[in-house]
């Protein structure tokens, strides 16, 4: 019982972190299944936009991704490459990785881009804002749905 | 909805600790990820531009300073030979303050009981190169931090810090260097963080800097709130590190990419 307090307080503790205070600047979304069905914005990204994001290195995924980025020199190996990815996954799919990786590998190390609650000590300049906003993840959505081989 | 997300990040969070330590056997330095021509800089000492640091701090350890007019050498003669394996046995438990110090803040100690002197600001080219030419006399000898069962805690304490996720992108220390050492962040090796060359010259600073430096950078590349220079939470981390790295070389001053 008594081991037990310190666990229930931290479930408390990230409830609370939970409410809409942090949330309340991020759009809300439905997960289905292992897919976000829905459009974040309520419109479809720009494939075009996406690709330079996905290799500009602030949006970080190449520090761990590889992929078709012929004039990328330096590019991780952490991750899957993301050549073919639009055949592996649906365009759902894709978002809810993107959103919250999380939410499918609770031990991913792929970061939830589209997420405030529940992370330690983020620094003051990031603090309360989401990695990517709702507009950059549907651009690289529609980049992605793109990669068919 | 977000009750759901809530209850996924209590699993994540659980699942945090699950990352494996590397064997003994499997330890390396962060020399063996670099290229020959890195490898021959920090090996040749007329190539390694961290000796200038050396001897630089050779210069200070010798001048008087503060009110004490007394020099490191007035108490401790030779370092040669009284500093010899001194730095593998640091951070260490210092008595007066109940906590453990590391290199720069036991020379600080001895600038402000001793010399009667003002403390150097962390990363000081002044701090920098008296502690290289210090951590310089234990060079090859095997790391020996934490022996000190005062120590114990403190060693835990960092260790919850390194598998700890923490910013913005929500990784550990140990998901980049217990897990995915033999992988690649973009171009870079990432290696194990092993902390056996500190003070080192690092080509991308073009200069020497601290173990809290290089702590302090990825604290920040993860999009964490670094610890301020000289916190515990830093000195904590490097007894971790160093306790990590038991028995391995110390290489100061190191050379890295
Ligand atoms: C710190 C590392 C890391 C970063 C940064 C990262 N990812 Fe990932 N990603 C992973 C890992 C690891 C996986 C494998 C599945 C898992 O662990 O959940 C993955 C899986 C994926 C997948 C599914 C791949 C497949 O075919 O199975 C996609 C798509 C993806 N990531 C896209 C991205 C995009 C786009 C970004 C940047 C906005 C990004 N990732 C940033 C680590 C990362
Ligand atoms: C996203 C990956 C990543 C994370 C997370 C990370 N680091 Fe690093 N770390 C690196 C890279 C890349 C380098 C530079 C290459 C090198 O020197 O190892 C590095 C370098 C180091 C070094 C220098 C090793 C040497 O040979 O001089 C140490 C020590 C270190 N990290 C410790 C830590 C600690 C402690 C943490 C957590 C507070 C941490 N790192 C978090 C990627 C990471």
């Amino acid at each position: 019982m008594a081991r037990l307090a310190p666990v229930t307080l931290l479930a408390a503790g990230l409830l609370a972190a939970c409410t809409p205070a942090g949330a309340e600047q991020l759009r809300p979304y439905t997960v289905v299944g292992d897919a976000i069905p829905a459009s974040l914005t309520g419109t479809n990204g720009d494939a075009t936009r996406g690709r330079a994001l996905v290799v500009e290195r602030s949006s970080t995924c190449i520090l761990c991704h590889s992929g078709p980025f012929p004039e990328q020199a330096f590019q991780g190996d952490l991750a899957p490459n993301l050549s073919g990815s639009g055949a592996r996954w649906s365009e759902g799919q894709l978002r809810l990785r993107l959103v919250d990786a999380s939410h499918l590998n609770a031990a991913t190390i792929m970061p939830s881009y589209y997420r405030v609650d529940g992370l330690t000590r983020v620094g003051n300049s990031w603090r309360g804002k989401p990695i990517l906003s709702a507009e950059q993840i549907e651009d690289i959505v529609a980049y992605l749905v793109t990669l068919r081989n | 909805m977000r009750i759901g997300a809530c209850i996924v990040l209590l699993t994540a969070m659980a699942g945090a600790a699950l990352a494996t330590e590397i064997p003994p056997d499997q330890r390396r330095s962060g020399y063996s990820f670099m290229s020959p021509d890195t490898k021959a800089m920090q090996d040749e000492d007329t190539a390694n531009p961290g000796m200038l640091s050396v001897l630089d701090g050779e210069a200070l350890w010798k001048r008087k300073a503060g009110s004490a007019d007394k020099a490191c050498a007035d108490c401790h003669n030779d370092a040669r030979v009284s500093m010899k394996g001194v730095a593998a046995h640091y951070p260490a438990f210092a008595k007066a303050l109940g906590r453990p110090v590391d290199l720069e803040g036991r020379i600080n100690l001895c600038r402000t009981n001793h010399q009667q002197a003002s403390p150097f600001a962390y990363e000081s080219r002044e701090l920098l190169a008296l502690t290289a030419f210090v951590a310089q006399q234990s060079r090859g000898l095997p790391i020996a931090a934490g022996d000190d069962p005062q120590l114990a805690p403190f060693v835990d304490k960092g260790h919850a810090l390194f598998m700890q996720r923490q910013g913005q992108l929500n990784l550990a220390c140990a998901n980049c260097h217990d897990d995915n050492w033999d992988k690649k962040l973009a171009g870079s090796a990432i290696t194990q963080g092993q902390p056996t060359g500190y003070p080192l010259y690092r080509l991308e600073w073009q200069s020497l800097g601290s173990l809290q430096r290089r702590l302090r950078a990825c604290i920040t590349g993860i999009r964490a709130q670094a610890y301020d220079y000289g916190s515990p939470e830093l000195v904590e981390l490097e007894l971790y590190l160093m306790s990590r790295a038991r028995g391995m070389p110390i290489e100061t001053p190191a050379v890295r990419p």
